[in-house]
């Protein structure tokens, strides 16, 4: 008896094999985590080794140049990228901020879960079908493409994202910061703009760059809504502007090898910024949960 | 307790002229904001469907199984593309949704502190690369590969099988797999592990006493308890999968017609629309935008599903979630 408990515990028979299982599952486990970063680090990797050698200030700050011709840049999409984005982001934030504001501080249950909802759903249609709904909307209306028609499907991307993550942070802000101030006579209105939201302003600020870095890669409802413009640098909003997405959209289809390079180079512009974008959105993250003490 | 106060006529009176304006305004204009999100939710579904009515009228439910898009002889069908769609999507979840699940259990369970951030940090960032740099990768780096070495390998080894019959190609639905694995990889990982997390150390520790070797603990407590959110997670993917449309159209090769080898070229609901709608007018038109309703009903099925299935994992997070602002 007590020499078959003893062997129990050695690894033989049985709980050899447990062990081995065990082994191979933690092995199995380690090799996918490993396998997620090694593909970051291609794909980041390749970006950056074939984008690097074509990336030059003229590059920067250079028009895209006419058919057919080589040497120009990507300076017209980067403005009119940034021209979209910020349009998007000036609808969408204040927008997103106050449905979260409505689920969070006014709105009972029964009609909070439903928006909740409806925001999840709205998260959940493809980008593209959000493209055919504004092309529908204005470009068929107005007869042409406009950077503006490009910036109002983007910011109905952004909404969920902003809303979403905003209801989040807003329920992180403590219940004792808002009962003292209703127990100082101070108003709901006063309260919420004064206390809640500065409070998980670290956190609002997140929400609004990670679906900002999100669209800002956003492609497929800019191939109908902002896709034909003309030469040189254009900024008005009315008509349709160059993008980062287009450009590196229609470089990757072109057969061209410098039109690869040219396109290796845009990505590895976005690529950064994207990722610049989510890292300082972290960092936000980070110090709005120290602040809350969540 | 504010309620208290505002009922309180004298109260109410004493109020200053800003906040009695303010309040309702703040809730009016919040309220606004929300049905705003209703409305363009209805909105999208009108205006879709407006711009397909035409291919609606013209072909009614038969659009679903027509194996043909011919703008010459004016006769389009979505066949090919749920087909595509179908396809690309399974074989990304098959690969996507047993990674992740790995990668989450590395991560909550085997992973020390200092490794396991900075990699779920990573894998986050892997979740942000915009997918047009995923297809313009699939165009140049991914596309050789398979068709070189991949695809060259499965058809010496499994060619018998029709899906892995037929020439190797750079583009094609199993390209298009790959690139989307790697777009929803990301996506699940993050929604499992932090699944995972929830799990009571309790119930692990139980485990262990028990005398459970890891993956034991691993499948008899983390996993049954994070059943609905494992699915509610894969359905997520599956969502995404079927919804993205650049990436696909850069590296499917565009072929509007049923093939059974994956190494062939092919098209998705989303990736024929990004393709040819700017292209397109009439009754063409009018069935890509037949496409986007057909992958609209997809997208919002499967969200439902996966919400439903995720907040039932959560019901009791949201109960105490809920007793808190009822405190308030």
């Amino acid at each position: 008896m007590s020499a078959n408990q003893h062997s129990l515990l050695l690894d033989r028979g049985n709980l050899k094999r447990r062990n081995r299982f065990n082994k191979a599952v933690e092995i199995t486990s380690t090799t996918a985590a490993v396998l997620a970063v090694v593909v970051l680090v291609i794909v980041v990797g390749s970006v950056f080794l074939k984008g690097v050698s074509a990336l030059s200030w003229h590059f920067l700050t250079t028009p895209t140049a006419l058919f057919g011709e080589s040497g120009g840049g990507i300076s017209n999409a980067i403005v009119g990228s940034a021209i979209m984005v910020a349009i998007a982001a000036v609808m969408a934030i204040p927008i997103g901020v106050l449905v979260a504001i409505y689920t969070t501080e006014f709105a009972p249950p029964s009609i909070a879960h439903p928006v909740r909802f409806v925001l999840d759903i709205l998260n959940g249609v493809p980008t593209i079908i959000t493209g055919i709904f504004v092309y529908g909307l204005i470009v068929v209306p107005q007869g042409h493409q406009s950077a503006f028609a490009a910036s109002l499907a983007l910011a109905i991307i952004m909404l969920p994202i902003v809303a979403r993550t905003a209801q989040e942070v807003l329920t992180l802000v403590p219940g004792t910061l808002k009962e003292a101030a209703h127990a100082l006579g101070i108003a709901q209105w006063r309260t919420t703009l004064r206390i809640t939201i500065p409070t998980a302003a670290g956190g609002l600020i997140t929400g609004s760059l990670l679906a900002v870095a999100r669209v800002a890669g956003e492609t497929a409802p800019l191939i109908f809504l902002s896709s034909i413009f003309g030469q040189g640098m254009l900024t008005a909003p009315g008509e349709a502007l160059a993008s980062i997405p287009i450009f590196i959209f229609r470089s990757s289809e072109s057969p061209s090898s410098t039109a690869h390079t040219e396109a290796w180079a845009a990505a590895l512009v976005l690529i950064a910024f994207v990722l610049a974008l989510n890292i300082v959105a972290r960092a936000f993250y980070a110090r709005s949960r120290k602040r809350m003490g969540a | 307790m504010e309620a208290g106060a505002l009922s309180n006529p004298v109260l109410r009176a004493r109020r200053n002229l800003t906040d009695r304006i303010g309040d309702p305004l703040l809730r009016g204009l919040s309220g606004l904001a929300a049905a705003l999100a209703v409305v363009v939710i209805a909105g999208i579904v009108y205006e879709v469907i407006h711009l397909a009515w035409p291919a609606i009228q013209q072909f009614g439910a038969g659009f679903v199984t027509t194996n043909d898009w011919n703008p010459v002889t004016k006769r389009f069908g979505a066949a090919p593309f749920l087909y595509g769609t179908v396809v690309t999507s399974f074989i990304a979840l098959l690969f996507a949704a047993p990674i992740s699940i790995a990668i989450s259990i590395y991560l909550t369970e085997l992973a020390p502190r200092r490794i396991m951030r900075p990699v779920a940090t990573l894998i986050d960032m892997l979740a942000a690369i915009p997918t047009v740099i995923l297809g313009l990768w699939g165009i140049l780096v991914l596309g050789p590969f398979m068709r070189d070495t991949i695809e060259p390998a499965l058809h010496s080894v499994l060619g018998f099988i029709p899906i892995f019959d037929g020439d190797p190609s750079a583009f094609g639905y199993l390209t298009a797999a790959v690139i989307l694995t790697i777009m929803i990889t990301p996506i699940i990982t993050s929604v499992t592990r932090e699944v995972f997390e929830t799990v009571p150390d309790d119930l692990k520790e139980a485990s262990y006493a028990l005398g459970a070797t890891r993956w034991e603990m691993v499948r008899q407590v983390v996993l049954p308890y994070s059943r609905s959110g494992m699915v509610g997670a894969t359905i997520l993917g599956l969502g995404r999968a079927i919804g993205e449309a650049i990436a696909v159209a850069q590296v499917i090769g565009g072929a509007s017609l049923i093939n059974a080898s994956l190494f062939h070229t092919g098209g998705t609901l989303a990736a024929q629309i990004a393709s040819q709608f700017q292209n397109s007018a009439g009754l063409q038109k009018a069935s890509l935008a037949y496409l986007g309703v057909i992958l609209l009903i997809f997208a919002v099925i499967v969200n439902v599903i996966a919400r439903v299935i995720v907040q039932r994992g959560k019901i009791e997070d949201f109960q105490v979630t809920e007793t808190e602002a009822a405190a308030l």
